[in-house]
C-alpha cells in the first residue's frame, strides 16, 4: 500500500512536470470548452448549450486523459526501457500498474472539477444533479478508456508515432459522439458509426447523472456497451501488453 | 560473507593441513540454451561465478552476451539448461531475488523531468532495505548534480545515474551490461575505480564488455563468448598463458616486421642466426607475450572447440 502511494506520488509529479502532456491532456479540453461554449447559442435540443458541452468535454476529457494520455505514457515508457528497468526491481508489476491507473484517475478527477469551475465561472453552467453519479461517471470513464488506452499501448510499437495515432482515433471519435456539439444533423453513415463508439454511450450516461440526476445504471444498454468496450481493451491489454521495448 | 576462503585446520599431531572451503556460488549456469526463431543465440553455455567475484563476459556483437545476462536478470526465458542466481531460478524472477540484484541495462532511459535525487528516491522506495539515497549519489559521483533534472545530465552522468539506481537497493549481485560504452578515457577510469570499490565491499559483479582492457583491469575471471558458445574461460592471465602465440617484432631496413609464432624458441634462433650470419643488426628487436587482446582476437577468429 505504501509502495502504491509512493509510486502514485512520483507518477503525479512526472505528469505535472511534463508541460506538453499536461497541456494536451488537461488544458486542451478546458480550452475547447471555453471556445465552444462561446460559439454555441442558448439551447441544444432544448437543453442549455453550456451544460451539453460541459458533459461533452467531460467525455472527451475522459478519452484524452485515460485513453490518449495513458497510451502515450506507456508506449514511451516501454520503448525507452523505463518499464524494463522497473521490472528488475522488487516493485510488483501490478503495483506499478495500479499506481499508473490511479494517477490517471486523479488527473481526470481534477479535470472534471476544473470543467465544472470553468463552466460556473464563464457560462453559469449547472452543477451535477447527482454528485455521486457524477463521481461514478468519473471512475467509469477512466476504467473504460484506460483499458482501451492500455490495449492501444499494447498494439502501438512506436514511441514517435503514438501521439499521432492516438489523436487520429480520439478526435474523430469525440466529434462523432457529440463531445463538441449536436450530431443529429450528421449524415446517417456518421451517426451509424457513432452508434458503436464507446464515447457515445458514455456521454449518454454523463447526461443522465449530470443533468437528469439519474444513477449510472439508469440506462443499462449504455452501461453495458461502455463496459464491453472496456473489457475488449482489457483483453487486448492482458494478452498483448509487454514490458520490453521493441528489439532494435 | 562469513565463510572464510581458506580455513586452517590443525590436526592433533601438529600437522597443519590447508582445506580450501568451497566459496558459495552467486551464479551457476549450465548448458544454457536460447533460440530466437531459427537463430540459436546460446548453444550450451556453462559457467560459475563465486560470491564476491568480478566475472567478465567478452565477445563480439551478437555473440550472446546480452542474451545470457538478460536470462540471468529474469528478463528472458531459457529454452534449455539450468540457471541459478543467488540460489533462485531467474526464470521465475521471484521478488526475493529482485531485492538482491542490481541491474544496469545497456540502453534505458529515465524520466527526464525528475531530479537525480528524486529518481534515486523513487527507486529506493521499491526496496525493503535501501541504501541511503545521498550516500549512493555521493558514491557514483553525482553529488553536484543532486538537484539537477535528468534531462540536463551528460551521457556519462546518465550512466552514473544508472549505476546509482542499480546500487540503491544495496545489491549482493550487480549486472553491468557494457557499463562504459561511449565513455571518454577519464570517465572510463572513474567508472573502473567505482567498480573496484564495489568489489572491495564484497559485491559480486557480472560484467559484459567488448573492451578487453576493461576486462583485464576489472575481472577476476573472464569467459569469451562466440556464436553462442564459450570458447575459453579463466583468469585474464590464464587466458594469456594458454595462448601458444608469441610475437617477435624487429625493424629491417627501416620497415617494421611482426612475426607471430607458436614456436618462439626456434623462430628466434633462426632469426638471430640468420642476422648474425649476414652481419646485420635486428633493430628494435622485441619479443612479447600476447596481450588479452591478441588472445581474444585469436579466440573469436577460431572455431569454438566444443559445446563446453
Amino acid at each position: 500500500m505504501s509502495t502504491l502511494l509512493h509510486q502514485l506520488r512520483f507518477d503525479q509529479k512526472i505528469f505535472w512536470r511534463n508541460r506538453e502532456a499536461a497541456v494536451f491532456v488537461f488544458v486542451f479540453p478546458l480550452l475547447l470548452y471555453a471556445l465552444l461554449g462561446s460559439v454555441y447559442g442558448d439551447l441544444i435540443d432544448g437543453v442549455p448549450a453550456e451544460d451539453v458541452l460541459l458533459a461533452g468535454l467531460f467525455g472527451y476529457g475522459a478519452a484524452t486523459t485515460a485513453m490518449g494520455g495513458l497510451a502515450i505514457t506507456l508506449v514511451i515508457r516501454r520503448e525507452t526501457g523505463v518499464l524494463k528497468r522497473v521490472r528488475s526491481t522488487p516493485l510488483a508489476p501490478a503495483t506499478y500498474f495500479v499506481a499508473v491507473l490511479l494517477s490517471t484517475l486523479v488527473t481526470f478527477a481534477l479535470e472534471a472539477v476544473a470543467l465544472l469551475a470553468l463552466g460556473r465561472l464563464l457560462f453559469r453552467a449547472s452543477m451535477p444533479a447527482n454528485w455521486l453519479g457524477f463521481a461514478g461517471a468519473i471512475v467509469l470513464g477512466v476504467a473504460c478508456f484506460a483499458a482501451l488506452g492500455v490495449g492501444a499501448a499494447a498494439l502501438i510499437r512506436s514511441a514517435e508515432g503514438v501521439s499521432a495515432v492516438v489523436n487520429v482515433v480520439i478526435l474523430p471519435m469525440a466529434f462523432l459522439s457529440g463531445s463538441f456539439g449536436p450530431t443529429n444533423e450528421f449524415p446517417a453513415v456518421l451517426q451509424a458509426i457513432a452508434n458503436v463508439l464507446p464515447l457515445t454511450y458514455f456521454l449518454d450516461i454523463v447526461y443522465g447523472v449530470y443533468l437528469a440526476g439519474e444513477s449510472i445504471y439508469a440506462d443499462p444498454t449504455a452501461l453495458l456497451v461502455v463496459l464491453a468496450w472496456g473489457a475488449a481493451g482489457a483483453v487486448v491489454a492482458l494478452r498483448r501488453f509487454g514490458w520490453m521495448p521493441r528489439e532494435r | 560473507m562469513d565463510v572464510p576462503q581458506v580455513r586452517h585446520v590443525a590436526t592433533l599431531l601438529g600437522h597443519v593441513a590447508h582445506i580450501v572451503s568451497q566459496v558459495p556460488s552467486a551464479i551457476v549456469v549450465s548448458e544454457l540454451r536460447k533460440s530466437y526463431g531459427t537463430t540459436e543465440a546460446l548453444r550450451g553455455v556453462s559457467f560459475e561465478i563465486a560470491e564476491g567475484e568480478v566475472f567478465g563476459v567478452l565477445g563480439p556483437n551478437g555473440a550472446g552476451k546480452t542474451t545470457t545476462v538478460e536470462i540471468l536478470e529474469g528478463y528472458r526465458g531459457r529454452d534449455g539448461g539450468d540457471a541459478w542466481v543467488l540460489g533462485f531460478d531467474p526464470g521465475e524472477s521471484p521478488r526475493e531475488l529482485r531485492e538482491r540484484i542490481g541491474v544496469v541495462l545497456q540502453q534505458s532511459e529515465l524520466s527526464p523531468l525528475l531530479t537525480v535525487r528524486e529518481t534515486h528516491e523513487m527507486f529506493a522506495g521499491y526496496y525493503q532495505r535501501p541504501r541511503s539515497v545521498d550516500d549512493v549519489i555521493d558514491l557514483v559521483g553525482l553529488a553536484e548534480k543532486r538537484n539537477a533534472r535528468v534531462k540536463t545530465l551528460s551521457g556519462g552522468q546518465k550512466r552514473r545515474l544508472d549505476l546509482g539506481l542499480a546500487l540503491v537497493g544495496d545489491p549482493d549481485l550487480l549486472f553491468l551490461d557494457e557499463p562504459t560504452t561511449g565513455f571518454d578515457p577519464g570517465a572510463r577510469r572513474a567508472a573502473w575505480e567505482m567498480i573496484r570499490s564495489l568489489r572491495s565491499l564484497g559485491t559480486t559483479i557480472l560484467l559484459t564488455t567488448h573492451y578487453l582492457d576493461e576486462a583485464q583491469q576489472l575481472a577476476d575471471r573472464v569467459a569469451v563468448l562466440r556464436d553462442g558458445l564459450i570458447v575459453r574461460q579463466g583468469t585474464p592471465s590464464e587466458l594469456i598463458g594458454d595462448s601458444r602465440l608469441t610475437e617477435i617484432r624487429y625493424r629491417r631496413d627501416g620497415v617494421l616486421a611482426v612475426l607471430q609464432t607458436s614456436d618462439s624458441t626456434r623462430a628466434l634462433h633462426e632469426l638471430t642466426s640468420e642476422a648474425l650470419a649476414e652481419g646485420r643488426e635486428l633493430d628494435e628487436l622485441e619479443v612479447r607475450r600476447p596481450t588479452l587482446e591478441d588472445v581474444y582476437l585469436e579466440l573469436v577468429g577460431e572455431e569454438p572447440e566444443s559445446a563446453q
